[in-house]
Order: C-alpha cells, then structure tokens, then sequence
C-alpha cells in the first residue's frame, strides 16, 4: 500500500521521477518548475538514484540532451516552463518526429512578454502541435499519477511519443496538499524496464538515427506519427485502467463533474477545476443543472468523446488561459467547437481568463455560468469571444 | 550483414521506419550521390606521379586506391569540389564541366 504525505505538486513530481529512476535527467531551472530538477539532483546526489543527473546551460541544450539519450537507449527525463519550454521548440519538434518517449513536467507559466513568473497555459498550448501527448491535471495528486502514467504512454510500442505533464505553475507547483504515494516498488513495477526496439546503443543492432528525410520518404513518416498520436488515445486509456487497479484512483480523457443531467456545462483545463467545482455545487444546491468537463488528455484531443460529452447541453462556455490571437478564440474553444461541427448543434461561447495569473475566483466562474443560463433561457448569444475578469 | 532496401519509393507510412531510423548504418558507399556533380575531375595517368596526395585531401573518399597506387576516381560519389585538382603538384587532374 501506498503512504499518505504532504507535498508541493514539483515535489511529488521529483518524487515519482526518484521513484521511476530513469536512466538520464537533463535540465536547466526556470521559474515556477526549477524545484522538479532541484529535489531531484538532492535524490541523485544523495545515491538515491541510479541516475545521470545532467545540468545543462540552456533549455535548448536541456532537451538536446534528452533526445541524445533517449536516442542511445535511455529512460530520460525532464522540466520545464514557459521561456524555457519556448526555447526548446526546435527539439520538441526533433523528440516528438524521432519518436523518442521522453517525459517532460511541463509546469504552466504565462509566456512572455510582457515578462511574468505566474501561471496561465500559453506555454504548452504553443506546443500543442508539437507531436507531444499533453496530459492535464488540476491537483497535486493528478500531477504526481499523469507522470508516472506518461512513462508508460509515451514508451507503448504503438505510441512512442513524447509526454508532457503539464500542472500549473504555483498554484499547483508549490501549494503543499496531502497526497497518496505509491510504493517505490509499485512504481518499479508499474513502468517496468525501458525496452526500446531500436537504439544507439545497441550493440547488437546498430542503426543511425534522424537522417535526412527526403520528399520521398518525409511526408510517410509524418502521417506514420499521426497515426502514433491516434494510437496514444487507446494506450492512455489502458495505461489508466491499469493504475485504477493499483491505486483506485481512476482517469479518463476527461473528467466529467455533475454532467448526468446538466443542462449548462464549463469546459476547462487544471486547477481551475477546483473553484468551478464548489460553484457546481452551489448551484446545485439551488436546484440549477450545472456541469464541468475537466480535460486530462488535450493532445490527442478526445473529439469522439467530447461530442457525446457535450451533446444536449443548451450552453457550454469553453475556458481558455491562453488567448489564441486568431482573432476568434482560445486554443481549446477552436478544438472544441471543430469536434462539434456537424456532429451537434450545441450553443458555446469562450472566455480567456486568468492570463499571467490573474486570480480566478467562484464569484468569476458565477458569471459564466449565468451567461450560460441567461443563453439556455433566450436561446441566443451576445457574444461569443469574451474576456473574465478583465478591467474595462 | 543485413541488406538495405533501396526501393522505398513506393513503400507504405505503415511499413517505413519510424523517425527515419536507418536499420543499415554505414551504408552511404551503397548510395549514389554522384548525380550531384557539376564539374567532373579527369585523371591523367601520365602525368600522375603516385604521390597520393589527392586521397587524403578528397573529402568523399573518392579517390581509388589499390595496392598502394592511385588507380582512378570513383565517380559514384564524387562531388566535383575540385580539391583533387587544386592539391595535385603535377597538374594530372582536370576539372572539366559535366555533361
């Protein structure tokens, strides 16, 4: 049985990468993820893992390292925020397209400018497209079960994919909750060996890896990828299912809060979760049919699912802590109401909130969800790309 | 060793490798890359004194070396960069335009 203890979210983060004991770490700190790295190189330099702890001098370099031993045969691991994450881009896109399975504690960081160390999502919604799994969570606890889960999503034979497990920055990474660890030799045996079919390192079977790749061959290798990220749905899953059956603690692609019946519903991403929870409540308790859908897995998106989820419903407001500047919307507003197309005909407006850590209290989260009521009542939409809490 | 399937022009997403991963490392000699070249280096026995100077200097290993001699150019896999025919002290490599 696993132990009850009480840690900051990057504390429980270190403590499943000292308990997953991956062949390499390689980071370089930045603000709000630095301790992830931090607690870690204590672990590893107190012998408590059997570790390559690697201090590099920039992101760039940070992730060039991981993909340099991911490549060679390495279990390997990393952290990171905004800027930082911004400066790893170009190899993001060499780790995802290389097929190479490293995780990634992706604590979210408003990305500059104008400069700012507090939390929103437009660091890893820019790298949404980047080829990684994004795993979302809104606790400590589902920060500490997505990264040992994203070891073993991002090293299944029909994914082989890079894994981020983004949780937000300080109100996450640094608040200090009760949480339930598992067993160091759960974890051990729930990640089991890396056993990658080919690697550098490999003496028994050399290969080269990330050749040119001509228009002959390029584009297959792209939809080859599209197909793993297809793939990654299914695995997370079935990765899930099974850390339901160690630990009882169960994850979908979303989790759906009081949506049996509910008539309005808010979409939304990490801790924020938490305020529109007690505000469900409330209104619950006056008898107003309000729901929550919480999105875990953002990439790959759940379109099929997310449809199902949303169907019916006379209003969704979909929540974004990022602006997109298309000049319509947020990131996940787009996905949403794309899935939605032509599949069912449900009212959804977006608000951007919280940008560079602005507060989000349930008074903010009331006024969605009385816009959403006063859209069920009349049947129509005032406007549809709206900003919470802003000072007009 | 195992043998390398040039024949990818046709090969489904579904079979190439994945990343590109290349199975037969070491293979470059098996591809021709020759086509590149837009001056060509003619060799002139002749004039050639076996100084082997042109081997080392070529950087694509072009240079046919057999027992100790130098015995032509591999024209697979030279680019026409022309060093070969810059380094040579006794003028016994030309470049001349391709084609």
């Amino acid at each position: 049985m696993g132990k009850r203890d009480r840690l900051s979210g990057n504390e429980a983060v270190a403590v499943a990468m000292r308990q997953i004991n991956p062949d390499v770490v390689a980071a370089f700190p930045i603000t709000p993820s630095t301790e992830v790295p931090q607690y870690f190189a204590a672990f590893a330099n107190d012998g408590l893992v059997d570790t390559e702890f690697v201090p590099v001098e920039s992101e760039h370099s940070a992730m060039s390292a991981c993909i340099g031993a991911e490549a060679a045969g390495a279990r390997t691991m990393t952290a990171t925020s905004a800027n930082g994450l911004a400066y790893m881009w170009e190899m993001l896109y060499i780790a995802a397209s290389s097929r190479l399975p490293i995780v990634l504690a992706a604590v979210n960081r408003a990305l500059s400018g104008p400069i700012n160390i507090h939390n929103d999502h437009s660091d890893t919604m820019g790298a949404r497209d980047s080829g990684w799994v994004q795993l979302y969570g809104e606790t400590n606890q589902e920060a500490y079960d997505n990264f040992i889960m994203a070891v073993k999503i991002a090293e299944h034979p029909d994914v082989c994919l890079p894994v981020m497990d983004c949780y937000d920055g300080f109100i996450t990474s640094h608040s200090v909750e009760v949480i339930e660890l598992l067993d160091d030799q759960d974890v051990k045996n729930f990640v089991g060996e890396y056993k990658p079919k080919a690697y550098l390192n490999n003496p028994n079977g050399k290969v080269s890896m990330g050749p040119l790749d001509m228009p002959a061959y390029y584009f297959e290798h792209k939809r080859q990828q599209a197909e793993a990220m297809k793939n990654a749905k299914r695995v997370i899953l079935e990765v899930s299912e099974e850390f339901y059956k160690l630990t009882g603690r169960k994850y979908g692609l979303f989790e759906e809060y009081k949506m049996e019946d509910a008539e309005v519903a808010i979409v939304l991403l990490n801790s924020t979760a938490g305020t529109a929870k007690a505000v469900v409540d409330e209104l619950r308790s006056k008898g107003v049919k309000a729901g929550l859908i919480k999105i875990r897995v953002f990439r790959p998106f759940p379109v099929d699912e997310i449809v199902a989820a949303l169907k019916g419903l006379k209003a969704v407001a979909v929540m974004d802590k990022a602006d997109g500047f298309n000049g319509a919307g947020g990131p996940l507003f787009t996905d949403i109401t794309s899935a939605l197309y032509g599949k069912a005909d449900v009212k959804v407006i977006n608000y951007i909130y919280g940008l560079g850590g602005r507060d989000v209290r349930t008074d903010d989260i009331e006024v969605v969800y009385d816009e959403l009521l006063k859209i069920a009542e009349t049947g129509s939409v005032k406007s549809v790309y709206n900003y919470l809490g802003i000072k007009e | 060793m195992k043998k390398i399937n040039w024949d990818l022009n046709n090969i489904s997403w579904k079979d190439i490798t994945p990343g590109g991963i290349v199975e037969v490392p070491g293979s470059a000699s098996d591809t021709i890359t020759g086509e590149w070249r837009s001056d060509k280096p003619i060799w002139d026995k002749d004039k050639c004194k076996q100084c082997l100077i042109c081997f080392p200097v070529c950087p694509d290993s072009s240079i046919n070396v057999s027992e100790g001699k130098m015995v032509g150019i591999d024209y697979d896999h030279c680019k026409g960069c022309g060093i070969c025919a810059n380094q040579c002290p006794f003028g016994a490599i030309e470049m001349v335009r391709e084609g």
